[in-house]
């Protein structure tokens, strides 16, 4: 009879993210492909700056944390120097799509053999719930307490549509963890983007919808539906880019 | 090749750095370095190195803390804009104690400034440049045959105190042709546990990181750091004298401004005026040993520099501000003339020729 274990890819380590965070179960998905794949031991986790930056203290794994934004640069060095090596970066949207936008799209048109795990929660989590790139239009935060005001700030930025027409990337998702058969879909794709990288195919990136109940001011039960009602409509889940297809 | 061949500065130190056992290189375009990446450019896939050229100085400065971290030389080039927007890579890398190569083919500033000759990023270079306490090695090639001796003590060094180390030149140092002698020899290698290679690779798992929240381990960290910063000063101070014995006036200058002022001691001494040169080769860690037994027995000192008077800050705490140390300076890409150098030396001999 198999037990229910903790995968091996997590240290002992206890998390810091705050209850109902889906941070959790992002961790955990990434690090049960990485010893379902059974590299953990050549895996080099990125670690980035925002809520994510402990995750160096969670993968299983070598780890090296990067600056704000620079998670893909540093990514690009170490698999250039080590291309058997598996080496991702785990990142949130302020990161990934605000002060990191360059490194992001250009390691996307290089195709650099690295796999990207973009966590898209819609806000500042680490500094205390200020707009990010992707907050929605009219989305209550810190630093857009009148709403974020398009007319004045902008749209946000949706990663997985513009990455998608890079012609340079691999791979392009978009998932949620916001239930279980999503939860079970997302686990799919991360795997798909290490298989990826594995199989030398390149450039793998994959957006994961997430909560922040701290900073949405709400229940992880609210936050999850909030996901699903407002999140979804602005990010649709799907492959947004596939250049592996006929390849099997 | 154990024999001298004829090379421009920044293609010497590009070789150079390939000889020294770097085979991952990031460069981004900027003038008077980009012969480095072109050099690189060409060179790299030849000996199955990496060349790539990033997206920005910022990216590059990132891809060589990604090599480094996996215990490999990687090296970046760039001038002076481009190292401010390397600056915080290079802070991390300090922070992260990885070793890795910096060269800074400077030119005037500030903001975009020109793209004569300066050495005005020495403050840039010696005192941080980033965030937060730390330090360079930093070495000051005047000649091409010292880019190239200096790209490979720059690595040596780098790995020994696992520390970064900038290679700071001049764009006249990276444009001039000299013959130079590129074999150096073996390289010593260095214990490289740290590096984040795969925990297939070694006992436990390797975390290359420079945060910590608890104020005391950082605490801890920056000691850490500045123990090995102390054994550095101690013993890797490098530098040369020129007609030091009797001088009673002593020039101190790096780079091209040094081989001005050699030519103003040597007129100087044809007239009577007992004037040497200390030159430092290593602006951090500063000679400040050999400057202050100088002030024993000089009566003045000549700060000769390609900026408004950066080094001279350096210059009166070697000596305790013992001695009157006047300033011989050019700016925004100009060069000093051995004649300007020569009237300074006159000043401050009292005015007697």
């Amino acid at each position: 009879m198999e037990v229910f274990k903790k995968t091996n890819g997590l240290t002992d380590a206890p998390f810091h993210y705050c209850p109902g965070c889906t941070h959790g179960i992002i961790h955990r998905l990434v690090a049960e492909v990485l010893e379902e794949l059974g590299v953990l031991d050549r895996s080099i986790a990125i670690a980035s700056v925002g809520c994510s930056v402990f995750s160096y203290n969670y993968f299983n794994c070598d780890a090296i944390q990067a600056a704000h934004g620079r998670a893909p640069a540093v990514a690009t060095g170490a698999k250039r120097s080590m291309p058997d090596n598996i080496v991702f970066t785990y990142q949130g949207d302020g990161d990934l799509a605000a002060i990191g936008t360059a490194e992001t799209v250009h390691a996307a048109a290089r195709n650099e053999n690295i796999t990207v795990i973009f966590v898209n929660n819609a806000i500042y989590g680490m500094t205390g719930g200020q707009m990010a790139p992707t907050s929605l239009p009219n989305q209550v935060t810190q630093t857009s307490p009148y709403g974020r005001d398009v007319t004045l700030v902008g749209y946000p930025i949706k990663v997985s549509e513009m990455l998608s027409q890079v012609e340079g990337a691999t791979y392009i998702e978009r998932v949620a963890v916001d239930n279980v058969k999503n939860i079970k879909n997302a686990k799919k794709a991360i795997k798909k983007a290490f298989q990826n990288q594995i199989d030398k195919k390149g450039f793998s990136l994959i957006e994961v919808l997430s909560t922040c109940p701290t900073n949405w001011g709400k229940s992880p039960k609210d936050s999850l539906l909030w996901l699903e009602e407002n999140m979804k409509k602005n990010y649709p889940l799907g492959v947004f880019k596939d250049r592996t297809k006929g390849d099997e | 090749m154990s024999e001298k061949v004829l090379m421009k500065g920044n293609e010497a130190l590009a070789e150079a750095a390939i000889m020294a056992g770097c085979k991952h290189y990031f460069g981004y375009p900027i003038t008077p370095q980009t012969e480095v990446a072109a050099y690189m450019a060409k060179k790299m896939p030849k000996v199955g190195g990496v060349f790539l050229q990033a997206e920005s100085e910022v990216s590059a400065i990132n891809m060589v803390i990604g090599v480094a971290a996996t215990g490999k030389r990687a090296m970046t080039s760039s001038s002076s804009p481009g190292i401010s927007l390397k600056s915080e890579g290079i802070s991390y890398l300090a922070g992260c104690e990885l070793p890795a190569l910096i060269v800074n083919v400077q030119r005037g500033g500030p903001g975009l400034g020109g793209i004569q000759p300066s050495q005005s990023d020495y403050y840039q270079a010696t005192k941080g440049g980033g965030h937060g306490d730390y330090k360079l090695i930093v070495l000051a090639p005047n000649s091409v045959q010292e880019m190239v001796d200096l790209t490979f003590k720059g690595f040596d060094l780098a790995e020994k105190y696992r520390m970064p180390a900038m290679l700071l030149c001049d764009g006249t140092m990276g444009q001039m042709m000299e013959p130079v002698l590129l074999n150096q020899g073996e390289i010593k290698t260095y214990d490289k546990s740290w590096a984040t290679t795969g925990t297939g690779n070694h006992e436990g798992r390797n975390v290359v990181n420079s945060l910590s929240l608890n104020p005391e381990e950082l605490e801890v960290w920056n000691h850490r750091r500045y123990d090995r910063y102390k054994i550095a000063q101690e013993n890797d101070v490098m530098y040369e004298e020129y007609l030091m014995d009797d001088a009673e006036i002593c020039i101190v200058a790096f780079g091209i401004a040094s081989r001005v002022s050699k030519n103003a001691i040597n007129q100087a001494r044809a007239k009577g005026i007992k004037v040497g040169m200390i030159r430092p080769i290593t602006l951090w860690p500063f000679p400040e040993k050999v400057l202050k037994k100088a002030s024993e027995k000089c009566k003045a000192f000549i700060s000769v520099e390609l900026n408004m008077g950066q080094m001279i800050d350096d210059v009166r705490l070697a000596i305790e501000c013992s001695k009157p140390v006047y300033l011989c300076n050019r700016t925004g890409g100009m060069i000093m003339s051995p004649e300007e150098v020569l009237a300074s030396i006159i000043k401050a001999n009292g005015g007697n020729e």
